[in-house]
């Protein structure tokens, strides 16, 4: 078995709100205890609703964010901690790719600077040998040479977020974390990305961490998804586990509020999750998703429930785990 | 009483600027029955969202009317009055908007919001009024609505909000509900509750309903009937599952074949998606003849130049394309 790239043991980022003045202070638990492992070339799909600390562990991952708790490790070292690799070494293992690719370009920057500055930055002196990296680079993103020296606003958005990747993938990381890449774009220029990205992957044999609400792309781009719900994993497991056979409730939620005309209702309309997502402040005790939950029972406002095998490599955070089919 | 409830023909918004006038939306046509779900889908810019304010008699500068006819039941509406518009808006056509937060107003409380339905078009005082907002919240299913009417809409959550909305908009029992992508800026499960929740009180009162959006899985799944629309014009409208089945227009079968589907993966393995070249164009560059042919696989010398007629589809569908058949 491969060496894990990205490996994170009871991860918690926790913030604090409000002051000591006004009505004390509270603690918000963005990512509270989370396990996840990400091994080289795999794509870990990440789901779940806003709020419930995907960004945020996103953020942690690029080291952007100091854990309250917990261990964050990237190809073999910590990150986080007193002996942490300066950002330089982290920029060349993990990258990201943004949401917006109109917000997260700098709009008086050329393609060609964009590109070429990370690896000026980091240490590629020679001219020819920039150039040439930029240029297969764009190539590879399918940009062509004569675009090097426009700026974004001269792009259209799928373009934008073609230049998004390059400048992600010039570094030559190892992972890179996409948060939500095709969900500003045009729905006829998603399949354009989705397939860039696929094919990235496998010619630059990248690992992804691939953030989507959209269960389609996450069913459609990943190895193995895992599902949050308010800063913990509820359930994680193969692609095809988890969308055949879920096991926790709010994964089959998310699956039936699909509306698809095409997907059978294999799942019935029972599988409905009531209301709406808690505040992070102030999460319901024991299970978080109990009042929203049609199995909900007394143990589930008692006790949490620990995230514990159904299958190999399937693992469930419910208490009827065994029951949910 | 017979005939359509909405009919419109030959619809022709203009958008003056940069010292010329464009055709934002031309020679658009449909027909809605009383009591139906229709459903106008597209890409952001095609025109969707501003056909409905036309409907609503809502445009504005440097957007107007450049011609065609909108009859609200029999009577034309397209010249009425600012004040005969006023007492139409709300009474007889309703509407609701993506982002309800912007919608409300935020220095009023939501129940006062309701209750002044009842005194503009029913006449009614606010007493009486304050009741029936209380009874048109638990209607739409808003907990303890008894002390929510006193709220102010940033006390509430989103998909709360939306059901605000709805409640203000169903108030008088509107003729036609407007729903320009009620449920756009909502989670996932909060988006199912609220889609069933519009559909279930729209079928109670018998109000037809004209959604906007641009998921296509959406609108096919609560609609009888969809239009699809691409640069201004409609390509394509047809029955909700026959859109999906048998797409006509090659824009709509881009659109359909380059969704990744929940499911599809486990029946046939990861396929590449199909992609639609190209970007959507800008409205001051839409190309002559079909202004899908510089995208389209199947394009010929005639849809360069000739705008294509409307073909009949079996079940009084029709597209727009010279090569259909």
């Amino acid at each position: 078995m491969a060496e894990p790239l990205l490996s994170l043991d009871d991860l918690a980022v926790h913030f604090k709100i409000g002051n000591a003045l006004g009505g004390g202070i509270k603690t918000l638990k963005a990512v509270d205890g989370v396990t996840l492992d990400v091994k080289p070339g795999e794509c870990l799909g990440l789901v779940g609703e806003s709020g419930c600390g995907k960004s945020t562990l996103a953020l942690a991952i690029m080291g952007l964010l100091p854990p309250t708790r917990g261990t964050i490790g990237v190809d073999g070292q910590e990150i986080s901690g007193s002996k942490a690799p300066d950002r330089m070494r982290m920029a060349r293992t993990v990258q990201m790719v943004f949401q917006d690719p109109y917000a997260s370009l700098n709009p008086r920057q050329t393609v060609r600077r964009t590109l070429a500055d990370p690896l000026r930055l980091h240490g590629v002196r020679d001219k020819a040998e920039v150039e040439a990296r930029v240029m297969d680079m764009m190539a590879k993103v399918g940009l062509r040479p004569e675009q090097a020296d426009r700026y974004p606003h001269e792009f259209s958005g799928g373009q934008r977020q073609r230049i998004g990747i390059a400048r992600a993938l010039i570094l030559k990381p190892k992972l890179v974390l996409c948060d939500e890449p095709v969900s500003a774009l045009d729905v006829s220029i998603r399949a354009q990305i989705i397939n860039l990205l696929l094919e990235l992957k496998d010619e630059l044999g990248l690992a992804y961490i691939m953030i989507s609400h959209d269960l389609g792309v996450v069913e459609h781009v990943s190895d193995r998804v895992a599902v949050m719900y308010l800063g913990r994993i509820v359930e994680q497991g193969g692609w095809q586990e988890i969308f055949e056979n879920p096991r926790h409730p709010y994964t089959r939620a998310l699956i039936a509020a699909i509306p698809d005309p095409f997907h059978r209702a294999a799942i019935s309309a029972k599988a409905k999750a009531r209301g709406e997502i808690a505040s992070a402040l102030n999460p319901p005790p024991g299970c978080h998703f109990h009042p929203r939950c049609p199995l909900k029972a007394d143990i589930c406002v008692s006790q949490d429930p620990v995230l514990a095998a159904v299958a190999e490599g399937h693992r469930a955070a419910c208490h009827f785990r065994d029951r949910v089919s | 009483m017979t005939g359509p409830l909405l009919k419109v023909d030959n619809l022709r918004i203009s958008l003056a600027g940069d010292g010329a006038t464009y055709s934002a939306v031309e020679n658009v046509s449909f027909e809605i029955g009383r009591g139906e779900a229709f459903g106008l889908v597209g890409e952001s810019g095609c025109g969707k969202s501003i056909t409905a304010l036309a409907v609503m008699g809502l445009l504005r500068r440097p957007l107007s009317l450049g011609g065609g006819r909108i009859v609200l039941d029999g009577k034309e509406i397209q010249d009425a009055s600012a004040a005969e518009m006023r007492r139409l808006r709300g009474k007889r056509i309703a509407m609701i908007f993506q982002e309800p937060m912007t919608a409300l107003n935020p220095l009023s409380p939501v129940g006062k919001q309701i209750a002044e339905m009842f005194v503009l078009h029913e006449g009614m005082g606010w007493n009486e009024a304050m009741d029936r907002a209380e009874d048109a919240l638990r209607q739409v299913r808003v907990p303890s609505p008894e002390r929510r009417i006193k709220d102010y809409p940033h006390q509430l959550s989103g998909g709360m909000r939306q059901r605000v909305m709805i409640a203000i908009a169903l108030a008088c029992g509107p003729d036609l509900l407007v729903a320009d992508e009620p449920t756009t800026a909502l989670d996932v499960t909060v988006q199912a509750e609220i889609i069933d929740l519009m559909a279930e009180l729209c079928a109670a009162k018998g109000t037809a309903i004209l959604m906007i959006s641009h998921d296509l899985g959406l609108v096919a799944n609560m609609c009888k009937r969809v239009a699809v629309m691409y640069a201004g014009r409609i390509v394509e409208s047809q029955a909700a599952e026959a859109i999906f089945a048998t797409p006509s227009h090659p824009y709509t079968r881009g659109l359909v074949d380059s969704l990744p589907r929940l499911g599809e993966r486990s029946k046939r393995g990861r396929q590449r998606l199909r992609e639609i070249s190209g970007v959507v164009p800008s409205i001051a560059a839409y190309p002559a003849g079909c202004r899908f042919n510089p995208r389209c696989p199947s394009v010929t010398e005639v849809c360069r130049e000739v705008v294509p007629e409307a073909t009949p589809l079996p079940a009084e569908g029709l597209v727009r394309c010279h090569h259909h058949g």
